[in-house]
């Protein structure tokens, strides 16, 4: 009996603590949206975040494209040719890369290397008492911590996603075209052909704007919320890469039934 | 590393991420041009639309000249109405033909339009009054197959 009470105790606390937790969170995106007008007055902040979040995911991200790419183009290659429609191997690549994998890959690397990055930063800020230190000296840590990196993070990954679509449509085409033979004109004609601006590639990047901004908000929330210990940084970091992908996935369902239902 | 270096970094960054968005843009996603600032549309009444779509292209000798707005069903005429949008710098004769074609055998279907020989225009709203309905692959193997019973 008594464990039964125990469990369900358990179970209500950490309902609550994770009604609480979501509530604290959206006071501090208010708070960080309220403290952006100071921060960017000193734009250097932001660009210097711009800097560690975007530029230094550069690599893995056209790396990553590459290979994702090439990827597609052999399987696809494998499944069109058997219908005979090779040809449309760039349509296949095309709009794979700009709906959903790009922003989505993209999304989850750059959780995995710029946002758990952020969390850790602020989480060790707030264990070596940093951040109190600022507020002692009446420097608002939201303004010159957190609000420029949540911008920095915010800016980096619809240029990410695009750098990722573009290198994967790149690597598709050095299967599909340069290895394999498929016809140059018809990859590239065809593509265009399918590929609608507004309507597949804008699509894209509005989703990669979404995943940035909730990326970047999971990273300084649970690196502000982390407990100030060594083993509550490494928990923190762990959430951060666990709920941006969660966030990640469920959102690109939630974007892709309002953008492409029963259309097309 | 000093602030000017770390600007170039992040210059370089947005230039590539720019160039990136422009090369998906130009080379992989065609703008496809008709704003609705300068098209006119245009419905056309078909007995069967077959598998019509929204955005299907509208073509005129082959040529891309708009896309299909919107299908929708008449249930005064039991009839489908499909509306698409065409170039404005193109204008066709009022007995101008609408048919709904494939491209190749398996391929999407689109609204060809085949000109006629008439002075007037089609103008904003109007309405094409002469059309060919979807070829459906089911009706014809049926017709085949009644015809060779008959024989």
């Amino acid at each position: 009996m008594s464990g039964v009470i125990g469990f369900l105790r358990r179970v209500g606390s950490r309902t609550v603590d994770m009604v609480w937790r979501l509530g604290f969170a959206t006071r501090f995106f208010g708070l960080v949206l309220l403290y952006s007008g100071q921060s960017f007055r000193r734009l250097h902040l932001t660009i210097r975040e711009i800097y560690f979040a975007g530029v230094l995911s550069l690599l893995i991200i056209l790396v990553s494209g590459l290979f994702v790419g090439m990827v597609l183009g052999l399987q696809g290659y494998e499944t069109l040719q058997r219908f005979g429609s090779s040809d449309a191997l760039g349509v296949l690549v095309a709009l794979s890369l700009t709906r959903e994998l790009g922003p989505v890959v993209a999304g989850l690397l750059f959780a995995s290397r710029a946002g758990s990055a952020i969390t850790a930063e602020i989480g060790l800020m707030k264990v070596t008492e940093q951040l109190k230190a600022m507020d002692m000296m009446a420097v608002s840590p939201i303004a010159r911590v957190v609000a420029p990196r949540f911008w920095g993070g915010v800016v980096s990954m619809p240029l990410l996603a695009a750098l990722f679509t573009a290198m994967g449509i790149l690597g598709g085409w050095l299967i599909g075209v340069v290895f394999i033979g498929v016809d140059d004109g018809a990859f590239w004609s065809q593509m265009q052909a399918a590929v609608d601006f507004r309507y597949d590639v804008m699509n894209g990047v509005i989703k990669s704007i979404v995943f940035g901004v909730a990326v970047s908000l999971i990273a300084v929330f649970e690196g502000y919320d982390c407990t100030p210990t060594a083993e509550g940084v490494s928990r923190a970091i762990t959430r951060t890469v666990v709920s941006s992908a969660l966030a990640i996935l469920a959102l690109d369902f939630v974007l892709t039934s309002f953008m492409f239902r029963g259309q097309s | 590393m000093s602030r000017t270096v770390l600007d170039l970094w992040v210059g370089f960054f947005v230039v590539i991420g720019a160039a990136a968005l422009l090369f998906l843009s130009l080379k992989v996603g065609s703008f496809s041009g008709f704003n609705s600032s300068n098209t006119y549309v245009l419905q056309a009444p078909f007995d069967n639309i077959g598998g019509l779509k929204v955005r299907a292209p509208v073509k005129s000798a082959g040529v891309v000249v708009g896309r299909v707005a919107e299908i929708r069903f008449d249930p005064a005429t039991y009839r489908a109405v499909v509306s698409f949008s065409v170039d404005a710098r193109y204008a066709f004769p009022r007995d101008t033909i609408a048919t709904i074609l494939t491209s190749g055998l398996l391929g999407e279907q689109y609204v060809g339009l085949e000109p006629g020989g008439d002075v007037d225009m089609l103008g904003e709203g109007d309405t094409v009054m002469i059309t060919q309905s979807a070829v459906v692959l089911e009706k014809l193997i049926g017709q085949f197959m009644f015809d060779r019973a008959a024989e």
